[in-house]
């Protein structure tokens, strides 16, 4: 096929219908995994050497790199297609094995397979797998069989049909009016209804007028946008093209995170060809709408990722945000109309105009409509990005898609929202995801960031933990947020560090509730957050942290120590080499003692002494009685016994 | 830095205002820091004062007014690692390096950083050394790595 530019709506038909049976013929392939979280696993390795089996073999067989699957936990994952074979945790020296039985004898590999850890059955195709079973992907499924490179292969599944759907007849009204009745939300976190912002921002009388897809996923533990803009950069395109069109705008930025080289790349090849076939530039498809896009890299810093001030920094500004209104719909980008919404919101989009506002609005419950993509890490068994329609249970999520506890501990609280967001407890597991269930209970949807917290997980911890990031990313601009989170920082940190007080749970709740009214952005309105929800669900962990100066999860470092167990020790030295600190004293055959002044608590000998032995303890607020000085083994036993006469 | 090389960075922006973090970047790539030479030469050809380009580049976490080591070691600090014990793993880069997260080691070879989340949760705790990213790293594997990249160092 050769590549030009579309120029009307005819040929964008014929190429369609050319795309779609090139991807009819092709038979059969490999699909292979090549988002971050595979690639980090070593898929890259994994795609060339299937490269260089097959030029040995001189057979001609297509190796699709394709986005996020979603399956992180068990990457680099190969699918063998039309069939859907599913082998995870595939290595360079498994390919051959994968060549040899399933291309050439359709046999299949049995220890590549994915075992159910309920069932211990081996499971054979993807889709039966519980992890993808249990979902309802409406964005991600296109993930796992495109190669987010080649644009024509995106055209082959649909892609850029909206689009010409829209022009060949919607007027931006129609458009608007679609968006309106689907119910769309505001994926980004706080729900604001996509159509009814596109609605004002139309009706602005500026000439010239912008959008924004806001990628810049600053959520610590959330990756859901990133694997769409890697793995299907194309259908976010599509949508903005579509809202510019409704909104009347012929100029678009991407803000993308730093940390996401990946994505850029990606979106920088899918803008070029999106040029290069006409869905880009003047004249799109030969009607008069003209919109290109460029891209904007962040520079790590989280409140750009508020949409005033990632609007600065796009204009070349430190991103200090400003006060609402006036909204950006009216007033935004230099101070013209502007449309910004989140990757997936974007996303959503295409779906939208393709199979129609009542089809979308039929998933999700009444005040959230469709589905809303979730990254389910933490200490969880499946981890990995998951898409749920809205209204599914979090105890449905975190078990049926999760696959529940990671290593048997039993699962106490997810995360949900990032800093912004709060705890949630076990006991509230059956509250349905949506906007307003989430808010009620303390915590926010978010850009979706959903952190398993299991009994070692210690939640005064968590809420400092959030507290110092939200330290660090604060701009500083205004008093409350700056100087509030700066002091409940302070108390959480001498809490976890034993040096709590009891009037600091009463002064934390006052701080939290000045800082969250009355500062400036949404930064700092939320900031406490993950405070309030702890200490709501939570105040009998920061109790032990004061009263008893004792942290339960075993977490706090400054309230943890680590000790021998003369019982178990067996003498191996293997602890002893290995202590950075040179905090244990021991001698072959005898028994090791840690030296508590000079142990710095970095958990070395716990990782080295052997699972059979298992002699290193962790504990809180108690004393292990172990000898001074090492001994001999048996004399311990000997005196152990004598004691016991 | 070659003045040649600022010129051809700031063509490709188009002497465009809104492309500064852009060319930061890329001369933050080209020369692991932002050297003051550059960034005056980069406020005269877009004609933007110093101050806002000082307050941009102290105000983003991926720059850095000094040299940094030859090799960077990223140490993730989202919540997924954070649960899985991240920040023992930057307390043991920290003691065994002898910096602070931020520093550079005396014979520049290492910088220590954190990051906020790389999107990798599922093998937490990650590390990334240079762009090789290692998962599930321990307390022991952290100092394995130490001794790779300094062992890489002395072959060459």
């Amino acid at each position: 096929m050769t590549m030009q530019r579309v120029s009307s709506l005819s040929e964008f038909e014929e190429m369609k219908r050319l795309a779609m049976e090139r991807r009819k013929l092709q038979k059969r392939y490999i699909a292979t995994c090549c988002g971050t979280g595979c690639t980090s696993a070593g898929s890259r390795v994994v795609v060339s050497a299937f490269n260089e089996i097959f030029s040995k073999l001189g057979l001609e067989f297509e190796v699709k790199t394709t986005g996020c699957h979603g399956f992180c936990e068990q990457g680099p994952i190969v699918i063998v297609r039309p069939e859907g074979v599913f082998y995870r945790m595939v290595k360079p020296e498994d390919v051959k094995r994968i060549v040899t039985k399933t291309i050439m004898e359709n046999k299949i590999v049995e220890e590549l397979l994915y075992v159910d850890p309920l069932t211990g059955k081996k499971i054979v195709h993807e889709a039966e797998i519980p992890f993808y079973k249990n979902q309802g992907r409406i964005l991600l499924s296109c993930n796992s069989d495109l190669n987010p490179t080649d644009i024509l292969d995106y055209i082959s599944i649909g892609g850029y049909s909206s689009l010409a759907k829209v022009l060949s007849g919607l007027t931006p009204e129609d458009v608007i009016r679609e968006i309106k009745k689907s119910g769309l939300r505001g994926r980004g976190g706080a729900g604001f209804r996509t159509g009814e912002k596109w609605e004002i921002a139309r009706k602005q009388k500026e000439e010239l007028k912008f959008i924004i897809c806001n990628a810049d996923e600053g959520d610590p533990g959330a990756y859901m946008d990133r694997s769409v803009l890697e793995g299907n950069p194309h259908l976010v395109i599509e949508g903005m093209l579509i809202g510019a069109y409704a909104i009347g705008a012929s100029m678009g930025y991407v803000y993308v995170r730093n940390e996401y080289p990946l994505a850029v790349k990606n979106l920088t090849e899918a803008i070029r060809q999106a040029h290069e076939y006409g869905f880009l530039g003047k004249n799109i498809l030969g009607s008069d709408f003209n919109f290109v896009i460029k891209i904007n890299r962040g520079g790590g810093a989280f409140v750009c990722g508020e949409e005033t001030a990632l609007m600065q920094s796009v204009e070349g500004r430190p991103g200090d945000p400003r006060p609402r209104p006036p909204y950006p719909a009216e007033k935004g980008l230099w101070e013209y109309p502007t449309v910004i919404n989140n990757v997936e919101t974007w996303a959503n989009v295409p779906k939208i105009i393709e199979k129609g506002a009542d089809w979308f609005a039929s998933y999700g419950t009444d005040g959230s409509k469709g589905t809303k993509i979730f990254s389910l890490v933490g200490k969880v068994k499946n981890t990995g990005l998951v898409e749920v329609p809205m209204g599914m249970s979090i105890g449905d999520l975190v078990y049926k898609v999760g696959g529940g506890p990671k290593n048997g501990n039993e699962i106490k609280a997810v995360q949900i929202g990032g800093p912004s967001g709060g705890c949630i407890p076990s006991e509230l597991f059956n509250l349905p995801i949506d906007f307003e269930s989430l808010t009620e209970a303390g915590a926010m949807m978010g850009s979706g960031g959903l952190i398993v917290m299991d009994e070692r997980t210690c939640m005064v911890d968590v809420a400092r933990y959030f507290l110092k990031f939200l330290k660090e990313e604060s701009c500083g601009k205004c008093t409350p947020c700056r100087e509030g989170i700066e002091r409940m920082h302070e108390i959480l940190t001498n809490i976890t560090e034993g040096k709590g007080e009891r009037e600091d749970i009463q002064l934390l709740e006052e701080l939290a509730s000045v800082v969250k009214d009355s500062s400036l952005c949404g930064l700092g309105k939320t900031s406490a957050n993950p405070v309030l929800t702890t200490l709501r669900y939570f105040r009998n962990e920061y109790e032990a942290h004061i009263k008893n100066k004792k942290c339960p999860a075993l977490v706090c470092k400054e309230l943890v120590s680590y000790y021998i167990d003369p019982d178990k020790c067996v003498g191996c030295l293997l602890c002893l080499k290995n202590c950075p600190s040179e905090a244990i004293l021991g001698e072959n055959k005898k028994i090791h003692v840690i030296l508590q002044d000079k142990c710095t608590k970095c958990g070395t000998c716990l990782e080295v002494c052997p699972p059979k032995v298992s002699a290193v303890l962790k504990v809180s607020g108690e004393k292990i009685v172990t000898p001074e000085k090492p001994i001999p083994v048996q004399e311990w036993k000997k005196r152990n016994q004598l004691e016991r006469r | 830095m070659e003045v040649s090389k600022l010129d051809e960075i700031i063509e490709k922006y188009r002497y465009d205002e809104s492309g500064i973090v852009g060319i930061l970047h890329e001369i933050q790539v080209r020369e692991r820091y932002l050297p003051e030479d550059a960034l005056k030469y980069v406020c005269e050809k877009l004609d933007i004062p110093k101050s806002q380009i000082y307050h941009i580049a102290t105000f983003f976490k991926a720059f850095s007014l000094v040299p940094r080591g030859k090799h960077n070691i990223t140490v993730c600090l989202g919540t997924a690692c954070h649960v899985r014990g991240a920040q023992n793993i930057v307390d043991n880069f920290e003691r065994d390096l002898k910096i602070k997260a931020g520093g550079t080691t005396k014979d520049r070879q290492f910088t220590l950083e954190t990051v906020n989340c790389l999107g990798c949760c599922a093998i937490g705790p990650v590390v990334v050394v240079d762009d090789e990213y290692h998962g599930h790293v321990t307390p022991t594997s952290a100092r394995e790595l130490i001794k790779k990249y300094s062992e890489k160092e002395e072959k060459q």
